[in-house]
């Protein structure tokens, strides 16, 4: 595989999204709150980063910037060097949950962007992405059938065949249980190595962290500002008993200041 | 449920037989006890709606009610939906919009009456107009509070994905807010057959609501008169049960479950 | 300039309102007054009394049927909604008399009550009881199952269950009935009053019509009707949202 099919070729001018100088101040009655303070971040192509903080800090409003949801109050996002004004097909969210259409069956979530296609092409699009998630059999139900797990699948497929350059994931497993929650990591693990973009993820479990990014994020709490930023250097398939892990899982938790015995 | 056990299928129709039978007891005795002469008994109802349906009256009367809320209720539905998308759709405009609507709403369609008239003269299209009054404010209030409702999550999941306002609109608002329109257009069907039948006591000569009063004007026939209020009744259930299936066959797959 | 929000719908109406009179205004002949024709009407019979004498006696007889239908219908409808088999029992037989339109119960009401105010009380009774005792059986069954195990678990006396779990479970969903009933019990008096009795706000506006095709009266009695109607609904809305009631939110 080329570098370029990995999608690790280099953009024009060398990373695929940047935030400079990024803030963002809400106002509530008279009050201003700021919640992001001078956020500078650089990711590359291909690259998987999580973003983690206590509640409340300001991931959430982080990755809404990134995506064109919200306006920065000040500074700026560009992706490959563009200003980023709005929602675009081309840096998909992906939701809690409930972010599936109840009214369309599988087919139709993960179809749901591809209407401009040729009918061929679309179909052979959701076929393609059905067997990604593993969703084969399922193609005429309707999410009210499918588990919380399955409804994320069904997301990330969603999000997955519209062929963005980036996924933002807001704590995607947050709504699940932790059994599915280590089958969901592993499966999105699989999908991005199979089909690899930007993944920029937003959670505040520390394990899942350190188990699936590249490069960790960590915010402070409110007005939120990158504390640190955490190479995660164990190639994948990562061992969780590794000492390196303990060792770089044990400096989140110190970041985000916890104390590790209870 | 605090029962001693749970009931058994049978007992689904064995207990609102049994009311029935009781409440038809009650009736029969009632009338033989009291020794009226002008209130009908359980069995000359029955011979009353066997006669109306020789008669073929019964046949032509339900048949123009139901004209008159097909098409009253159909104009509603048509202009109220997309006004109610609307006014959902941009909350400025509804909130301009919205004291007009309060004010109107609790006027009876039947008060309107003397102004239908001045409008459409007497008969059919004042009924239906009366009938198109009682069933589009309901569907209205319904439209605009499916539409406001509809979760922001589901509006930016569509923005992402490039779709313009009216896709908007189309492909995600109107879907996600159809179960609250399914129940508003529900209730407003239930309201249309209530206008319907005191329309006809007034406005027109023909229909249920007609044959009630008309019944009773020309010659006292009770028995007709309830026989006609029984038509009634099982004609409006008929309507809402049948809504009722269309709403699950959505509702279900949508995995809505509180379109009660 | 900005127009200030609360001004907006008010603007609104006044624009309708000069649409409205200056339609009339082109068509002399017309039967239709204009809204200021309407509020001369409505201060004639302000001036005469008569105003205040119809809007009291259609509120004594929404008030007296609304008050029946809730003391007979809710506390059946509990109990009935209570015991499944009480509700498979009676269930069917409400919902065929429901959408039975009140007014058609007219020549019964005048057989039994005659011509005047018991029939038309009657009749708002017949309206609003259906509607009530069907709320009150689907209030209890959406109670969640969870009060209840936790009220048997607390070892509650079959009284004190009622009182301490049932009553303040159903309360909110029984306002919210109750509220749409009342509605339904002012759209069905105004209905009542203009063929069973000779005082009230429908009566006004058949007789208005009846005695010289007052048109400016009519339309007066029927903006009066909406503003009593709209009172009316806001009243009970104030009542939903009383602390005490208001707990149903906290659960969302």
């Amino acid at each position: 595989m080329s570098l370029a099919q990995a999608g690790l070729a280099a953009t024009p001018n060398g990373y695929k999204l940047r935030a400079k100088q990024l803030g963002m101040i809400y106002y509530a009655d008279s009050k201003s709150v700021a919640a992001l303070e001078d956020i500078n971040l650089d990711i590359s192509d291909g690259e998987f980063i999580c973003l983690v903080g206590p509640s409340g800090c300001g991931k959430s409003t982080l990755l809404n910037l990134m995506g064109g949801f919200l306006s920065p109050s000040s500074g700026s996002v560009t992706i490959d060097g563009e200003a980023v004004t709005g929602p675009d097909q081309r840096r998909i969210l992906v939701f809690q949950e409930r972010g599936v259409f109840p009214w369309l069956t599988v087919e139709g979530n993960i179809g749901f962007g591809l209407s401009k296609l040729p009918r061929a092409e679309r179909e052979s699009r959701i076929a393609h992405y059905v067997q990604l998630v593993r969703l084969q059999g399922f193609e005429h139900s309707y999410p009210s059938d499918l588990s919380g797990g399955m409804k994320q699948r069904l997301q990330v497929a969603r999000a997955l065949a519209v062929n963005p350059d980036i996924l933002f994931l807001d704590e995607p497993f947050g709504a699940l249980d932790s059994i599915t929650r280590v089958i969901m990591r592993g499966e999105l693990l699989r999908i991005w190595q199979t089909e690899r973009r930007t993944i920029v993820f937003v959670t505040h479990d520390i394990d899942e962290a350190v188990q699936l990014a590249d490069r960790v994020v960590v915010l402070s709490s409110r007005p939120a500002r990158i504390q640190e930023i955490l190479n995660i250097d164990i190639p994948h398939p990562r061992n969780i008993s590794s000492s390196r892990y303990l060792e770089l899982r044990d400096e989140l938790l110190k970041q985000i200041g916890l104390a590790y015995e209870i | 449920m605090s029962e001693l056990k749970s009931p058994d299928a049978w007992e689904r129709f064995f207990w609102p037989i049994a009311a029935a039978a009781m409440l038809l007891c009650v009736w029969h005795y009632s009338v033989l006890w009291t020794g009226t002469k002008i209130f009908p008994s359980p069995l000359s109802v029955e011979k009353g709606i066997a006669e109306l349906f020789h008669k073929h009256v019964l046949w032509a009367d339900i048949a123009d009610s139901l004209r008159r809320v097909a098409i009253g209720y159909g104009a509603a539905v048509l202009v109220g939906v997309p006004l109610g998308l609307c006014l959902g759709w941009f909350p400025p405009a509804h909130q301009v919009v919205n004291p007009l609507l309060q004010i109107l709403r609790p006027i009876s369609p039947i008060a309107w009456i003397p102004v239908a008239i001045i409008f459409f003269g007497i008969g059919d299209p004042a009924a239906i107009f009366l009938v198109f009054l009682g069933a589009f404010f309901p569907i209205v209030v319904a439209a605009v509070s499916g539409v406001s409702s509809v979760p922001l999550i589901f509006r930016r999941a569509g923005r992402n994905f490039g779709l313009s306002n009216f896709q908007l609109l189309r492909k995600v608002v109107f879907p996600a807010a159809m179960p609250q329109i399914l129940v508003g257009l529900r209730i407003a069907l239930g309201i249309a057959w209530l206008v319907v039948v005191a329309g006809e006591m007034i406005a027109v000569d023909s229909g249920l609501g007609y044959l009630v009063i008309d019944s009773r004007n020309s010659g006292k026939r009770y028995d007709l008169v309830v026989a006609a209020m029984l038509m009634i009744g099982v004609m409006g259930l008929l309507l809402d049960v049948a809504f009722r299936r269309l709403e699950k066959m959505k509702s279900v797959r949508w995995g809505f479950r509180n379109a009660a | 300039m900005r127009v200030p929000v609360w001004l907006r719908p008010v603007l609104f109406l006044v624009a309708l309102l000069v649409i409205w009179e200056i339609s009339v205004r082109m068509h002399p002949g017309l039967i239709l007054p204009g809204p200021i024709a309407v509020l001369a009407g409505l201060e004639e019979l302000l001036h005469h009394g008569l105003l205040l004498k119809y809007v009291v006696a259609s509120l004594f007889r929404v008030t007296w049927g609304f008050v029946l239908a809730t003391i007979t219908a809710i506390p059946l409808g509990l109990a009935l909604g209570w015991y499944r088999r009480g509700e498979m029992a009676f269930n069917p037989l409400s919902q065929i008399f429901r959408p039975i339109s009140p007014l058609a119960w007219i020549p019964i009401a005048i057989l039994w009550f005659g011509v005047g105010d018991l029939s038309s009380i009657f009749l708002i009774f017949v309206g609003c009881f259906f509607p009530l005792l069907l709320t009150a059986m689907s209030a209890v069954h959406n109670i969640p199952a969870v009060y209840i195990h936790a009220g048997r678990n607390f070892g509650l006396s079959s009284k004190a269950f009622v009182a301490r779990v049932l009553y303040p479970a159903v309360i909110p969903q029984l306002l919210v009935g109750m509220r749409i009933t009342l509605g339904v019990a002012w759209l069905v008096v105004v209905a009542a009053e203009m063929i069973a009795v000779n005082s009230g706000l429908g009566f006004l506006i058949v007789d208005a019509r009846n005695a010289g095709n007052r048109y400016d009266l009519v339309v007066a009695g029927m903006v009066v009707i909406g503003v009593i109607g709209l009172l009316l609904d806001f009243t009970m809305r104030s009542l939903e949202q009383i602390r005490t009631f208001r707990w149903r939110s906290s659960e969302d």
